[in-house]
């Protein structure tokens, strides 16, 4: 190894610092670590379009989710009625106040700022002009946020909760729910389509031709 | 892709004498601070992971024992006050016949954070130690883990969507109890104790064994 090629032709895995000749991926092609198996670059064709399309149209969604309402629950002709915000707010009285923002960031302002940052990131990209100025801070926050927002975890404790007062009421589901429904599996095909290396390529090339 | 090193064995930056970023996989000569990349801070290695995995690990670990004694939910119904932990509402679950739910909030809430504490911690001593668990298993083991960790808070969020659904004045209303603020922190600090860990180093431990 005393002869390394240059810096630039290099990649290291962020999981495992195995250390490959960088090559140019074809689209819908995958490279992964030969060592620990991590995705390193998975470029799709269209890809920057359709991200920020689904990120769009989930923050679309998720307006929807605020505004509509979420869950109605009857019980003997009395009905009351939840929204998203109602479920925020929770939380707000006594000493569980402090929950009330983690919640809001949770399933609302940490999924919004993800969306956000995304956009910013890829939008000039997609038109085929340079990256607009801190892009690359953007696209890091929206990386770090991305295990705390939590849009899926919190659908997946509607679905629960359902069940939990199911025997005791009668419930229905608001259109705000579906329109969370749809925010998840946006956000889910959105991040499949995201490859995290590549990104930050395409990032690099285009800030400096 | 192929390894640069054209070596049987994988060839990693830090043997290279170079320094990977973990966000971007950019590749810099030692010493450099920023990557030009990404913005990223970079290091060879995090030399204050092993730490900081210990210390965030221990504060979860503190904070989840109130989590399972303190009441997760007060429900009233017709004036009449009942409080129930974690464990409590699992066993009110089963005992209204769904099996199904009360599994996945056994999992969420019980099995998960518990497991992810010994994983963590298992992990955390096993680049300290010799172990005999493969890297490649351990790496696997890294990844459950970080992927695993946020879904303990949805029992935070069925406590939440209780709490604004019922309440139905006199009949029934569901309150929230203090262990849902310390079990979200358990779980916020193990998501960052988990994410604290530099994995880089489970292979290192693994090549020096290799290497004599």
């Amino acid at each position: 190894m005393a002869q390394l090629p240059a810096l630039d032709e290099l990649i290291a895995c962020p999981s495992c610092d195995a250390l490959y000749l960088e090559r140019d991926v074809a689209p819908g092609e995958t490279a992964s670590c030969l060592r620990c198996h991590a995705v390193l670059e998975a470029p799709r064709r269209t890809a920057m379009t359709r991200i920020i399309m689904l990120a769009l149209a989930a923050i679309i969604l998720m307006v929807a989710a605020i505004f509509f309402p979420f869950l109605e629950l009857e019980v003997a002709g009395r009905a009351h009625r939840a929204s998203l915000l109602d479920t925020v707010r929770a939380f707000s009285s006594g000493l569980t106040a402090p929950l009330t923002v983690a919640m809001a960031a949770l399933i609302v302002i940490l999924p919004l700022t993800r969306f956000g940052a995304i956009i910013y990131t890829l939008a000039p990209m997609a038109f085929g002009n340079h990256p607009w100025p801190h892009a690359q801070s953007a696209f890091r926050m929206a990386e770090a946020l991305r295990p705390w927002a939590m849009a899926e975890v919190f659908i997946v404790g509607v679905a629960v909760a359902l069940v939990k007062v199911a025997g005791l009421a009668h419930l229905s589901l608001g259109p705000a729910f579906w329109a969370f429904v749809g925010l998840v599996i946006v956000t889910v095909l959105k991040d499949n389509f995201m490859s995290r290396l590549t990104v930050w390529k395409t990032l690099d090339t285009r800030r400096k031709f | 892709m192929e390894n640069a090193g054209h070596a049987p064995q994988i060839l990693t930056a830090k043997a290279a004498g170079l320094v990977g970023c973990v966000q971007c996989g950019r590749v810099h000569r030692p010493g450099v601070m920023v990557c030009d990349r990404c913005g990223a801070a970079i290091a060879s290695r995090d030399t204050t992971s092993v730490q900081r995995v210990w210390a965030w690990l221990f504060a979860g670990l503190v904070v989840y024992v109130p989590a399972n004694i303190y009441p997760m939910l007060r429900t009233t119904v017709l004036g009449k006050t009942s409080e129930s932990t974690i464990f409590g509402g699992v066993v009110d679950l089963m005992h209204h016949g769904s099996y199904g739910i009360a599994a996945i909030v056994f999992f969420a809430s019980i099995i998960i954070p518990c497991s992810k504490f010994a994983a963590i911690a298992f992990l955390a001593l096993s680049v300290q130690r010799k172990v005999r668990m493969s890297a490649g298993a351990r790496h696997k083991l890294y990844e459950v883990v970080e992927f695993v960790g946020r879904w303990s808070m949805i029992d935070v969020f069925v406590v939440a969507i209780l709490a604004s659904l019922v309440q139905l004045d006199f009949a029934a209303s569901i309150n929230p109890g203090i262990a849902a603020v310390s079990f979200a922190v358990s779980v916020a600090f193990t998501m960052i104790s988990a994410e604290s860990f530099d994995s880089r180093l489970i292979w290192d431990a693994d090549e020096d064994e290799h290497h004599g």
